[in-house]
């Protein structure tokens, strides 16, 4: 078939949608039906997303624990991260992700490891209390770490170990700062549950804990970026040349260390908006400090956020700075830019991934000229679709309430008054904070925004959409390849990276360049198009 | 070999009713081994004397997987040869879990070997079904023959209504089959013709009725079976009737469990009416 024209817009879906809904039986068309929106971005439309993936349909969502522990906790370097539970829980979420981390000499980095209690039969049966704590108290002789915390993996939940009473005899034993996760691989409808559970244990047992006396002129968090493949990197260079003080990042290349004197920052900037608005919420209503979302991915993104962040603070020669290094950086990343477009403008992408990814990438593809028409998130909420203004029309079904939602109140003696004194006036100009518009107003009319996307559906996008190239995960990487296809894995980026900030953008386009302009996903086909895979015959005895 | 599970509510008596069917099934010459299935390891002290058995987990978790089977089994009254399963404290592990562990070794180490001529299993199994390890006994065929023990209270016949979803369940799968309900009395009004005709509803048959007898507390003061302690008793006849009402039993099915409402109806028709 040959490829569709999209130069004067994309088409209508409704009959792709209609039949990947026909495939299902009527309930589970109905639900799936109203995941499944095609976008229009002058009127805001309703997805349904954050509810349970039915049994059957091949999800590409992992669990609470993977959430909590692989990507909220996996990347932080000076906290031992033990699983409690049998030994292929911890053993597949070690590093996977390709978190990077830069350790001074001589600091602790325990990434590298994989902590587990190895849950035999035996502890099933009589509990696993005692194991867990024979399990802490052997990793602190080993390793003399200054925090421990503790995942609980599905068994644990069901045979009712209490992994927080652990936690609390072992730091009292111990002298060290322990804390327990509740983040049971059921215990949510995906992963999204894990980040919550994670954002309040590391507030709850962590943010706070040292009041450290102030190291910068400007001092602020990044949130939610994970320093897969060195993004993080790129990004604390820009921040030193500018003269902003990084105290800590939620959490790539980061340090427990760093989470107690977080609260010292002037501001959180939020990158994966998902995954990490919880602490961003919790710290403002605490400490008082201030957030808005920022975009490391794609070289006008980088502008636009450190233009605002320079604008917060106000400081003319910041400003400066920033309009300095923006323009040198500009120069070579539109370089390579030229140089890549005119072999891959035109072409088309799809990404299924993350809970802000599938949004961020589609700024860097846009560089280059390539159109995502079909996108979606494996574990977002509404707000990351639509915008944080539906929040407050969100229904709160039984798997969110199911979650603890902390309380948090002001600490008067640590509340930054001039912090929310300086962003009310901000506000007045117009500047804007907690400031999430989601991806469906950044996309294309009549683009297909799907949630939660699953196998079926998939394989139906391709053969529609013909895509030059897929973004999404391992488990759906082979999959797609085999159509064709190449893929792009946004979690790990395969084994390329960094692509956040200017460098990573060049990266990103060289990459593209690599993976688009290139015929070699034609020259293959698959055997078993041209030849049977079983070939029998048949001995007729006459 | 004949392989029976006794279910029932919780302090129904279903471990004192089969420690005594076992007394009354032995003097008929009958080889019997009992697994006790509760983690509170009290479903051979009649048969024992006492509670003097190590468990099969305690075993396990003490010594390892090198286990002889004279660590775990007992022999009691009569030769009968005495397992308890064990399990954890009060509020924590999985005792469940426990109970599938515990039978796949026996199962390893041979105690059901063709050696030990045995006729019987019995399998006395803690409470209610309340989860897949406490069904262990009625999967994958270990037990094959189901009594349960009920008596005129109400939430002892939900129990036991319960007790036969679990058992039609795994009854399309495999083997297993109610062979009867035993009433144990607790001298409610029409007691008797209550349970015969819940029997008759699920599909199966009243076994026999155990009337309410002092001597059964009399006997397990002294950590006796009654027949082991008054063999002359009208009591010990009971459960010699039991014993032998089980032995000749041919008739096994697949039970219909009641709606609630048919439970409740029934409940009112026989507690009511007198």
């Amino acid at each position: 078939m040959p490829k569709r024209d999209y130069t004067n817009g994309l088409p209508d879906p409704a009959e792709l949608k209609e039949e990947l809904l026909k495939k299902y039986p009527r309930k589970v068309a109905k639900k799936r039906a109203k995941s499944m929106v095609t976008n229009n971005p002058a009127e805001s439309k309703e997805i349904l997303a954050n509810v349970r993936t039915v049994p059957g349909i091949i999800t590409q969502r992992g669990c609470t624990y993977a959430g909590c522990k692989g990507v909220v906790l996996g990347p932080t370097r000076d906290i031992i991260n033990l699983v409690h539970g049998p030994i292929g829980c911890s053993f597949y979420a070690w590093l996977t992700r390709r978190n990077q981390t830069r350790a001074m000499e001589g600091d602790p980095n325990f990434i590298t490891y994989a902590f587990s209690t190895d849950m035999q039969d035996e502890n099933i049966v009589f509990g696993g209390e005692k194991k867990l704590k024979e399990a802490i108290r052997e990793a602190f002789e080993n390793f003399h770490p200054t925090s421990i915390g503790i995942f609980s993996t599905c068994p644990v939940g069901l045979i009712g170990d209490d992994v927080h009473s652990v936690a609390r005899d072992m730091k009292a034993e111990l002298g060290i700062n322990i804390f327990g996760f509740s983040c049971e691989g059921y215990r949510g409808v995906s992963q999204s549950a894990g980040h919550h559970i994670a954002n309040n244990g590391i507030f709850k047992h962590v943010v706070g804990n040292e009041d450290r006396e102030r190291t910068g002129k400007y001092q602020v968090n990044l949130l939610g970026e994970y320093n897969i493949g060195g993004d993080a990197f790129e990004i604390e260079a820009l921040f030193e040349e500018i003269g902003v003080t990084l105290i800590s990042t939620y959490s790539g290349n980061s340090t427990v260390e760093s989470f107690a004197y977080s609260h010292t920052a002037d501001l959180n900037m939020v990158m994966c908006h998902r995954s990490i608005n919880y602490i961003a919420e919790m710290m403002e209503e605490k400490y008082g400090i201030p957030w808005f979302k920022v975009n490391f991915i794609g070289a006008e993104s980088t502008a636009k956020s450190l233009r605002k962040m320079a604008e917060y603070f106000g400081d003319s020669e910041m400003i400066a700075k920033v309009e300095e290094v923006i323009a040198r950086e500009m120069l070579k990343v539109k370089a390579v830019a030229e140089a890549v477009k005119p072999k891959v403008e035109g072409k088309l992408a799809m990404m299924f991934v993350g809970g802000s990814r599938a949004h961020h990438y589609q700024d860097l593809f846009r560089e280059l000229g390539v159109k995502t028409v079909s996108a979606g998130y494996e574990f977002a909420h509404r707000d990351d679709y639509e915008g944080r203004e539906v929040i407050p029309s969100i229904k709160i079904d039984a798997d969110t309430r199911n979650i603890e939602d902390l309380v948090v109140t002001k600490d008067d003696t640590r509340y930054r008054e001039d912090l929310a004194e300086k962003k009310a006036k901000l506000e007045e100009s117009g500047y804007e904070f907690k400031d999430y518009k989601g991806m469906m107003p950044d996309m294309q009319k009549n683009a297909l925004v799907i949630d939660d996307v699953n196998h079926w559906e998939t394989e139906k996008l391709i053969e529609f959409y013909k895509p030059d190239i897929f973004c999404a995960g391992i488990k759906e990487k082979y999959v797609v390849q085999k159509y064709g296809v190449p893929l792009k894995q946004l979690h790990s980026y395969d084994y390329g990276g960094p692509y956040a900030a200017f460098g990573g953008a060049i990266n990103f386009y060289k990459e593209m360049e690599r993976m688009l302009a290139t015929d070699v996903w034609k020259l293959v086909d698959a055997p078993w198009k041209h030849e049977p895979e079983i070939v029998g015959c048949v001995t007729v005895d006459a | 070999m004949r392989k029976i599970a006794i279910y029932g509510k919780g302090g129904i008596g279903k471990s004192t009713t089969t420690q005594n069917t076992v007394a009354g099934l032995v003097e008929a010459g009958k080889k019997i081994k009992v697994v006790g299935c509760d983690p509170k390891a009290d479903s051979t002290r009649l048969l024992l004397g006492g509670l003097a058995q190590k468990t099969v987990l305690d075993t396990l978790r003490e010594e390892g997987e090198d286990i002889d089977l004279d660590d775990i089994v007992k022999e009691g009254y009569g030769g009968v040869r005495c397992v308890e399963s064990g399990g954890p404290e009060p509020g924590v592990g999985c005792a469940g879990r426990g109970i599938i562990t515990s039978i796949n070794l026996l199962e390893q180490l041979g105690a059901w070997d063709e050696s030990y001529n045995i006729d019987y299993t019995f399998y006395d199994v803690l409470g209610d079904v309340v989860c897949g390890g406490f069904a262990m006994p009625i999967r994958e065929g270990k037990a094959e023959e189901i009594y349960i023990v009920v008596s005129g209270e109400m939430m002892a016949m939900y129990a036991a209504n319960n007790i036969c979803k679990g058992i039609k369940k795994y009854a399309q799968a495999g083997a297993v089959r109610l062979g009867g309900l035993i009433c144990n009395s607790r001298k409610v009004d029409n007691e008797r013709e209550m349970i015969e005709e819940l029997a008759r509803q699920l599909g199966t048959k009243l076994i026999h009725f155990v009337p309410r007898d002092n001597m059964v507390q009399q006997a397990e003061i002294h950590r006796k079976t009654v027949i082991e302690f008054k063999p002359q008793h009208v009591q010990a006849d009971e459960y010699r009737a039991l014993a032998k009402a089980i032995d000749e039993n041919e008739m096994f099915v697949i039970p219909e469990p009641l709606e609630m409402d048919d439970l409740e109806k029934l409940l009112i028709d026989f507690g009511i009416a007198s």
